[in-house]
């Protein structure tokens, strides 16, 4: 669901290039709506967090070998795959500080960058869960399986979609549709991002990191 | 979107002004604003309010047979009119139906209608968003309804417990429509709460501060904010739910080590929440029957909004009354059970505030009065009952009885419903420009009391005495006899009611249609923004957006204090409601996109139940639809503005400009200066007869800008 639901405020948030600054808050509707919908995926995450925290150690079923998450782990791995993800956040900082300035030019290559990076942890996880899988862990081996993987493919999911609306912005702008103008579209995919970023710094800790 | 108009800039956009966007070549964009085609792409808040509101009314029939049904299987003892098992899916479907597909649209399409109207804006700040979200609602209901041709209903009660909703108890696909459907409504209540949320904070008209609100917009802001947080943990919930039934996950898999209780703690911390989703707006309907038909202000106004707010926070903290039974443990049980106790306090509040507003007053008891009565009245018993959940230990001996059903229909139907129905007479002029029969709505209102209490007033003996819900039959000589019979009777009772009311609005409109009176702007000399409007309310909604100073705003524009100090009448409300024949209002556009995208979410859920390439297919629709609404402007430079298509002359163009900006100045100062030169420069392209939309010109400008490199090929 969280899908379609950014799908909307983003589309709807392209109707308009400009801001409007007739709004009562002060806020563009856009930004307004982007921020109440990402206190809401807070909830979602929020949600999965906790029933990861509660299933982890509960597994009784399936192979001995990967009923702990200690045991699946390469955290090294995973730790590099997060430090890009984390870089990426940089790049879309940049690709906003440039559309504000007008740079439009240097916005368009830090889409891409971004979008880039966002693709190298798809990537990594893609890896990741080939490797659980050959280890056998599978989705329904057990409970612990089906857990982490419904959280980190949601997280995965995403990603995955901010990577569309990053190719999206990237082609607009090569049509010359991302102008300065539009830097308030811009900055509101940079919030969503930003976003989905912080939630994997979360997930890194609370999933890979606390024993 | 011009919804989210600049006040100082002109409202029209020029014919022929530079389009930043094509959209897709699929579809033509539609145009019409009549017929019925023009439903299916309308944006305008008030007929997706009306679409919200029928399609409620459609559900609540079906429910209501269900409903029917259970009760003709329980008028006596060791009946078999059905199965057991076809027993559990019409009790899992009626409970489905009656609160994710009547309370909560009707709730929506109230808020939906009249929001927009009482914060003094011309429509919501996402209209397509708007659509989207009724014909996501539609299109999950449906689904879920055709699971009975499907393979059978769900039938794990509507708050599904696993592991009982597993396919090892649950064999049939009917969980999965339960599933997959709500999940689709869900979307739609999500996109709808970031809509209305939007709207409430940023689309209020010059003046209208948060506290000048009406109390039905305060609550419904609550109710969509409750939505905004609720909604994704059952939608959590339901995906877990999903993946095991459909992916053999473990999550509810006790043999792999789950924790049942896992269910029950999601389900619930939305489903708390949800029954204040549900009652909120009809608090708010109340609150504003109750002031109009007792000629007085609503008493204790800041007490009505603060208690609504306190109800919202509170109302995430007492979840775990619902799961006292499953052992969870004396300090979480005495914690919930304080906190359900306190909850009962401001609730309290508002039933004080609606009896010391009508104390003293000068009653009018119409048909909506007649109902708002009905709500205070009803669920003041039904939340008594409530309290006596929130002593635990009597709540072990209620949990599982009739009791508990005798609760929350006293709750949801002799409070939500009833408020519904009044607010359905009280605004039914507004929206169709025909009052219903006043005669046949008091037989409405009292046969449905009279139904209501049959049917559900013996559920407190038959709980209290031990009949268990959710049971197929009961044997003789248990003492259920009577009361089963009694409450049979009461629900064919409500029947008739209903079928009063169906017949209401018929012969009221055949005589609308035979001889036609308009009611007026102000049927009932009421008191907020949507009463200064014209019956029904034109497209446009206010020809010229207010200027707020008061609360209950439109009411200070018909009574004035004379010299003595004494409140006289200065206006009929004829004389004080705008006439509704501006011209060229520029309005947000219909479009087809919102019907597709909806359209292709029920078919990934099927493709999900059933086979894959189904839901590759729906994911190809909602995929393309995205993009086409995305890519598509949301004004369509080519069409007429405004319900008038004639308003393009330059006259007509400055004067409403001029109306829209006078009292719009005051805002702009108060939010955020607009840049000094803009100003000027709409004056000059307004002189011109053909004033240009200011995001237009804008992006056109960027198109062209120099600072593009040789790539730039439009």
């Amino acid at each position: 669901m969280a899908d379609t639901a950014i799908h909307g405020s983003i589309a709807a948030e392209t109707e308009k290039g400009v801001p409007s600054h007739a709004t009562s808050t002060g806020i563009s509707n856009e930004k307004l709506a982007m921020w109440v919908f990402l206190g809401s995926d807070c909830l979602l995450f929020g949600g999965l967090i906790s029933t990861y925290l509660l299933l982890r150690h509960r597994s009784i079923s399936g192979p001995e070998a990967v009923r702990n998450p200690a045991d699946v782990f390469d955290i090294p791995f995973t730790s590099v795959s997060s430090f890009v993800l984390l870089f990426s956040s940089l790049t879309m900082a940049l690709a906003v500080g440039a559309i504000h300035r007008g740079d439009v030019r240097r916005c368009r290559t830090f889409l891409l960058t971004t979008a880039l990076l966002g693709a190298v942890f798809i990537g990594g996880q893609v890896y990741e869960f080939t490797a659980f899988v050959k280890e056998g862990l599978g989705y329904t081996t057990n409970i612990f399986g089906s857990a982490f993987y419904t959280l980190t493919g949601f997280h995965g999911v995403h990603v995955s979609v901010g990577i569309i609306f990053l190719m999206s912005l990237f082609v607009m702008s090569l049509r010359g549709k991302l102008g300065a103008d539009r830097a308030e579209t811009v900055e509101i995919f940079g919030l969503y991002w930003h976003f989905v970023d912080i939630v994997w710094i979360l997930i890194f800790t609370i999933v890979y990191l606390i024993p | 979107m011009a919804i989210v108009e600049r006040p100082t800039a002109p409202l029209e956009l020029a014919p022929g002004a530079a389009v930043t966007a094509r959209p897709l070549g699929f579809f033509t964009r539609p145009q019409g604003t009549t017929g019925w085609r023009s439903w299916l792409t309308t944006v305008d808040h008030k007929r997706i309010g009306v679409m919200y509101g029928a399609s409620a009314l459609l559900f609540f029939f079906l429910g209501g047979v269900e409903a029917l049904a259970i009760r003709a299987q329980l008028a006596a003892p060791g009946q078999e009119l059905y199965s057991a098992d076809l027993y559990n899916q019409l009790f899992t479907m009626h409970g489905v139906t009656m609160i994710f597909l009547v309370v909560i649209p009707l709730g929506a399409a109230f808020m939906n209608f009249l929001m927009p109207l009482q914060v003094g804006a011309r429509d919501v700040a996402f209209p397509r968003l708007n659509a989207f979200s009724f014909w996501a609602f539609l299109a999950g209901g449906l689904m879920l309804n055709t699971s009975w041709f499907l393979g059978g209903g769900a039938d794990g009660g509507w708050f599904a417990y696993a592991p009982n909703t597993g396919v090892t108890f649950s064999p049939s696909h009917g969980m999965d429509f339960y599933a997959i459907g709500l999940q689709i409504t869900g979307i739609a209540s999500l996109v709808a709460a970031i809509n209305l949320v939007v709207t409430v904070l940023n689309m209020r008209a010059p003046g209208m501060t948060l506290m000048k609100m009406p109390v039905f917009t305060w609550m419904g802001f609550v109710t969509q904010l409750l939505l905004v947080f609720a909604i994704p943990v059952i939608s959590v919930a339901l995906f877990l739910l999903t993946f095991d039934r459909l992916f053999d996950a473990n999550f509810f898999n006790v043999s792999a080590g789950a924790d049942p209780l896992l269910w029950e703690h999601l389900f619930w911390i939305f489903g708390h929440p949800e029954v204040y989703i549900l009652i909120l707006p009809a608090f708010g309907i109340v609150s504003e029957i109750i002031p109009v038909f007792s000629r007085k202000p609503i008493f204790g106004y800041p007490f009505m909004v603060f208690s609504g707010i306190a109800i919202g926070f509170m109302g995430w903290g007492v979840w775990a009354h619902h799961m006292f039974s499953s052992g969870l443990g004396p300090i979480s049980v005495a914690a919930f059970s304080l906190s359900t106790m306190f909850i009962a306090v401001p609730t309290g509040v508002k039933i004080l505030n609606w009896l010391a507003t009508m104390w003293g007053g000068k009653l009018r008891f119409t048909t909506p009065m007649l109902f708002a009565i009905g709500l205070v009245t009803m669920f003041t018993i039904g939340g008594l009952s409530g309290v006596t959940h929130a002593v635990a230990p009597a709540d072990t001996q209620q949990t599982d009885t009739y009791y508990i059903v005798a609760h929350f229909h006293y709750v949801i139907f002799g409070g939500a419903l009833m408020g519904f129905l009044g607010g359905l007479y009280f605004w039914w002029p507004k929206a169709f420009g025909f009052m219903l029969s006043e005669t046949l709505g008091k037989w409405h209102f009292w046969l449905t009391l009279i139904g209501f209490n049959l049917t559900f007033g013996p559920m407190h003996i038959l709980g209290l005495q031990g009949m268990p819900r959710r049971m197929h039959t009961y044997v003789e000589g248990y003492g259920f006899e009577f009361w089963n019979m009694v409450s049979t009777i009461g629900a064919f009772v409500i029947a008739l009611a209903m079928l009063v009311f169906a017949g209401n609005i018929l012969k009221s409109w055949r005589q609308h249609r035979v001889d036609p009176v308009n009611p007026g702007p102000d049927p009932w000399d009421a008191r907020s923004l949507e009463w200064m409007v014209q019956s029904p309310v034109p497209a446009h909604n206010f020809d010229e957006v207010p200027t707020v100073s008061h609360l209950d705003e439109f009411w200070h524009h018909k009574y004035q204090e004379n010299a003595e100090g004494k409140v006289v009448r200065v206006a009929t409300g004829a004389e004080a409601a705008q006439p509704g024949d501006a011209t060229g209002v520029h309005l947000p556009s219909p479009s087809y996109w919102p019907l597709v995208l909806a359209a292709g979410l029920p078919l990934i859920g099927y493709g999900l139940i059933f086979n894959l390439g189904i839901a590759v297919a729906g994911g190809f629709i909602v995929l393309l639809a995205g993009f086409g609404w995305g890519y598509e402007p949301a004004d369509d430079p080519d069409a007429h503005h405004g319900p008038h298509g004639d308003g393009r002359g330059p006259g007509h163009d400055d004067g409403d400009a001029h109306a829209g900006g006078d009292g719009d100045g005051e805002r702009d100062e108060a939010a955020e200066p607009e840049p000094a030169g803009n100003v000027p420069a709409e004056v000059t392209v307004g002189a011109g007869g053909n004033p240009a939309d200011p995001d237009a010109g804008a992006t056109d400008t960027a198109t062209t800008a120099p600072d593009e490199d040789g790539s730039t090929d439009g």
